[in-house]
């Protein structure tokens, strides 16, 4: 079993307007040391495969066809292995 | 006489579609049919709409659940064959999602959800949608949305300009939309994909009818 932790961000070149509301907010309560925010998404995902090299590969499709858009969305993230219930029992 | 037989695509959570319903079968008076999404067919239908509202929640993103609903696949199909499609308004973001139509959208420069009357310049009258309307033409129609904020990278947003594929832009910006577009179709000219709402703006006695145009156009395009 393997844990994937993925992370959506909007591409460099999208304007973030959302992460520019933050960072306003941010600055008016006197954090004037904050220079740039951008907000994404945090996805974690459970997954039961025989090897780390097919959990990666599903972790690449879900992203690819359904957790990040590529006209505006890049993503990264991390898989690891976890005991699953199965095997704790 | 128009044989368009108008399919209405209705997700969980569309909202505009008895709308739509009620244009196209009770004002302009052409065979209309509502279609569930896990329907694995368009039946006899020549005209597919995606109607606007807030499918699947707009979860994860607007359009992004709804792409892989059962009837899309079948929409793809027909879409890829020259069959009439429109999406408006979440329609138009899952037609984005679904690959149907370039850019995406997103959420609007402003952050705010905008409920608004806004003008709206024709670009382009020599198409299957907007041939009712003159070139140039400033026309009314209502805006509803959060993610309405069209965003291209420049290498398409030319070849949109440079195809003619930009239909309806908005004279007064209101979402941070690329080069101001409200509406474009596809290079094939047989899939438009707008933010404004033309089913609300249909009867006079609602106090505009600039939208039926488009409408009455597309069905009657049929023959």
């Amino acid at each position: 079993m393997y844990k994937a932790k993925v992370i959506v961000t909007l591409r460099p070149s999208v304007f973030d307007p959302q992460g520019k509301a933050v960072e306003n907010s941010l600055k008016s309560i006197g954090l004037s040391s904050v220079l740039d925010i951008r907000i994404g998404k945090y996805i974690e995902m459970e997954i039961e495969t025989e090897s780390y090299q097919e959990a990666e590969q599903v972790v690449i499709e879900a992203c690819k066809k359904l957790l990040s858009n590529p006209v505006m969305d890049d993503y990264n993230f991390t898989v690891q292995e976890i005991q699953s219930e199965r095997s704790i029992k | 006489m128009s044989t368009a037989k108008v399919g209405i695509i209705v997700f969980p959570g569309s909202n505009c579609d008895a709308d739509t319903y009620h244009v196209f079968n009770n004002i302009i008076g052409v065979d209309t049919k509502f279609i569930w999404h896990k329907s694995a067919t368009l039946e006899d239908r020549n005209i597919v709409i995606l109607p606007g509202g807030f499918s699947y929640g707009d979860y994860l993103r607007c359009g992004a659940i709804a792409k892989f609903s059962p009837i899309m696949s079948e929409i793809i199909r027909f879409a890829q064959k020259g069959g009439i499609v429109i999406g408006i308004c979440n329609g138009f973001q899952v037609l984005c999602e679904t690959g149907l139509l370039p850019g995406a959208l997103i959420r609007n420069r402003m952050l705010k959800f905008i409920c608004d009357l806004v003008t709206l310049k024709v670009e382009n009258n020599k198409s299957i949608f907007t041939s009712y309307y003159e070139i140039k033409e400033e026309i009314k129609l209502p805006i509803a949305h959060g993610e309405g904020n069209y965003v291209c990278d420049s290498d398409t947003l030319s070849e949109l300009i440079g195809n003619n594929q930009v239909l309806f832009t908005y004279t007064e910006n209101p979402n941070g939309s690329t080069g101001n577009i409200a509406g474009l179709q596809n290079v094939s000219r047989n899939i438009l994909g707008l933010m404004p709402h033309p089913e609300r703006a249909s009867e006079s006695i609602l106090g505009n009818t600039d939208g039926i145009r488009l409408l009455r156009c597309v069905a009657e395009s049929v023959i």
